[in-house]
């Protein structure tokens, strides 16, 4: 392989590389493995009628997360269809011998949440699960990617998965993020600039002073949200913010092994002089809140901005999509972005649901009441993360100002459970997807930040939060 | 897994761009613990009023366009979701190609899993090609055809002979097994800790 400079990712595939056969396809191993209950059965029973074993239980940890009533836990909750689900989870864990999180445990939560959490997620390993927003573990330093249930199947019985090596690209986030904005902005404005594809086919690094600036937190929020600029996975390389969030944790190394791991990790990040098929600098020095206002997460304006004319896009089949979003929308061309009323606001998900996530928008709630009219769900994702609020009085502030303050789970992300957005209702989410349909039919879903959410919750209409922290 | 080698019959155009996996079938859907039967569920927003009356005027509830084998899709076709029951929901209504101008990683993967041919093309010949209501797609060649039309297509060669013999992938990495052993023995010296 290379021996130039190499890249973290570069480095992260060739330490995991089996081999590479005659037509060039790549043989990757894979290290990681999480598995939740909805893109899991068909890939359990693939193995079944191919009798074929599941070759290492111990790289795998399973929980169920998407299908959950986040009001309850007691199996009279579940719709019939979802407990079908969860049987079939909890029964082929059995089988099978897979390392599970029961789903009244304290660590039970969104698998992307609970990965890194137990420390089952570590920097220079290679993490897969059959979800698309597993990119949020390249937070570590770890090559993370979603896969479909065939691939899941594929890695349950070989422990590895066939590769094609992707382009590399960096994305450099320099000078100091304002006070109010977080790495959701950062996410929602990198994807604004590039597009939802303009990452396809390459596996993004995060680099410059505004990322290594960032916590863990904000470094899964950024990593979660490459996918939807289509890249392969997204990077930020380990340092001593990794290194001290990963210390300790149940599934990590620990004794001699620890010290081998450092040393290990601190030869990952990329070498000087390595180079880039793409490389972006952002000074994000003078950015604002960052808000969706269409059906894909580029349709992104500042806080202070408008609701787009579709007249003003140079091609015409642009000005149809984007004529077609504001319908599905409801908004009128023109309209500022603080005048668009909510009537539903979703504070959660693997995108920012952390520690983290609910004190920037506690920190907004606190002393202030939920607009009327507004419903909010407050949705921790973990129940780890759910314990930490409550030690820190996070989930008074919030019942205290009208939110509510529900069990662990995907919940409104995807609405498979019964939190949903009704019909032509709008909402302020924390969330990564603002598809047509996403969060319930007809429902119009826009993006935000978590402070930016409990801004929107507390005025009733999207707000600059930097007004609000000033008022303080 | 059925090989694919040609297919012709009639092909749908849906030339929006970022059609997502939950366009594609809906989470209300996902709940499945089987592969089949998703057909009826494709495109269910589109296809479907609120009254789950189809929607006459959607192009695959059009009589012309009831026995689509080949879809026609915009640019970034299959994004979000990793959800394999898109896939598998096109496959159960009859689709074995999609067209586009590109793809999104994950579901381009999932397509190969299972049969499907995703091909890329750019977004002037796609449109081309949708003024056809019939093409025929050539693997062996890595051609479209249609009315007197034809494109060539790339496709890596690895992918191509996964879909000319239906590969059972698994059983392909399987027959590395050596080379697997042989990387865990080195890793468990490397990096223990994993
Ligand atoms: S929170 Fe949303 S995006 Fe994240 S895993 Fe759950 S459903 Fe997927």
């Amino acid at each position: 392989m290379s021996s130039g400079p190499r890249t973290l990712y570069d480095k992260l595939w060739e330490a995991h590389l089996v081999e590479t056969r005659p037509d060039g396809t790549s043989l990757l191993y894979i290290d990681r493995h999480l598995v939740h209950e909805v893109t899991s059965p068909q890939a359990f029973e693939g193995l079944r009628l191919a009798e074929r074993p599941l070759r290492r239980p111990e790289a795998i940890l399973a929980v169920i997360d998407h299908n959950i009533s986040t009001q309850n836990r007691t199996d009279g909750s579940f719709e019939e269809t979802s407990r079908l689900q969860v049987e079939a989870l909890v029964e082929n864990v059995q089988a099978f011998q897979v390392p599970y999180i029961p789903l009244l445990d304290d660590r039970q939560g969104i698998v992307h949440v609970i990965g890194p959490e137990q420390g089952f997620t570590l920097p220079g390993s290679t993490v897969v699960c059959g979800d698309s927003h597993t990119s949020t573990h390249g937070a570590f330093g770890a090559l993370a990617f979603g896969i479909g249930t065939s691939e899941v199947e594929h890695v349950f019985a070989t422990q590895t998965l066939p590769q094609r090596h992707s382009k590399n690209m960096r994305v450099r986030f320099e000078g100091t993020l304002p006070e109010g904005l977080g790495a959701k902005d950062l996410a929602l404005f990198l994807i604004g600039q590039i597009g939802t594809a303009g990452g396809t086919g390459h596996v993004i690094e995060f680099a410059g002073s505004a990322v290594g600036a960032l916590s863990m937190e904000g470094r899964m929020t950024l990593c979660n949200m490459s996918i939807e600029a289509g890249a392969r996975a997204g990077l930020v390389a380990p340092d001593e913010t990794t290194f001290a969030y990963v210390a300790g944790r149940p599934m990590a190394p620990a004794g001699p092994h620890w010290e081998q791991a450092l040393a290990n990790w601190r030869s990952l990040p990329t070498d000087e002089g390595a180079t880039f098929d793409q490389d972006y600098t952002f000074d994000v020095s003078g950015l604002a809140p960052q808000v969706t206002w269409g059906t894909n997460p580029e349709a992104v304006v500042d806080i202070t901005g408008r609701v787009p004319d579709p007249g003003a896009a140079a091609d015409p089949a642009k000005q149809e999509a984007m004529r077609l979003a504001l319908d599905y929308m409801g908004l009128q061309p023109g309209t500022p972005m603080e005048e668009v009323p909510v009537q539903v606001v979703f504070i959660g998900s693997c995108t920012n649901g952390r520690i983290e996530d609910l004190r920037a928008a506690a920190q907004v709630a606190r002393g202030r009441k939920v607009a009327p009219g507004v419903r909010a769900l407050v949705v921790p994702g973990s129940g780890l993360v759910k314990r930490q609020a409550e030690a820190e009085g996070l989930d008074r502030v919030f019942l205290e100002a009208g939110f509510e303050w529900r069990l662990p789970g995907c919940s409104m992300c995807l609405g498979m459970n019964d939190d949903r957005v009704g019909p032509g209702e709008r909402s302020a989410s924390t969330s990564n997807r603002n598809f047509e349909g996403r969060q319930g039919r007809g429902a119009r879903t826009h993006l935000v930040s978590p402070a930016m959410a409990a801004a929107a919750a507390v005025t009733g209409h999207f707000t600059d939060v930097r007004r609000l922290l000033e008022v303080r | 897994m059925k090989p694919f080698t040609t297919l012709t019959g009639v092909a749908a155009p849906l030339l929006r761009a970022n059609i997502d996996t939950d366009l594609l079938i809906p989470k209300q859907f996902l709940k499945t613990i089987v592969r089949t039967g998703l057909g009826r569920h494709l495109f269910f927003e589109l296809r479907y009023d609120d009254q789950g009356q189809e929607r006459p005027d959607f192009v695959l509830n059009r009589p012309e366009y009831r026995q689509t084998v080949i879809l026609l899709g915009g640019p970034n076709f299959g994004c979000g979701s990793s959800r394999e029951h898109a896939p598998w929901a096109l496959l159960d209504f009859g689709i074995r190609c999609v067209i586009a101008p590109s793809f999104a990683d994950i579901f381009y993967n999932n397509c190969f899993a299972n049969g499907i041919l995703p091909i890329t093309l750019p977004l002037a010949a796609v449109e081309d090609l949708a003024t056809e209501g019939s093409l025929t797609v050539d693997l062996p060649t890595q051609t479209v055809s249609g009315g007197g039309r034809s494109y060539r297509f790339d496709l890596e060669p690895a992918r191509k002979t996964t879909l000319l013999e239906g590969l059972d992938a698994i059983g392909v990495s399987l027959a590395s097994l050596p080379a697997i052993e042989a990387y865990e023995a080195k890793r468990a010296k490397a990096t223990p800790w994993l």
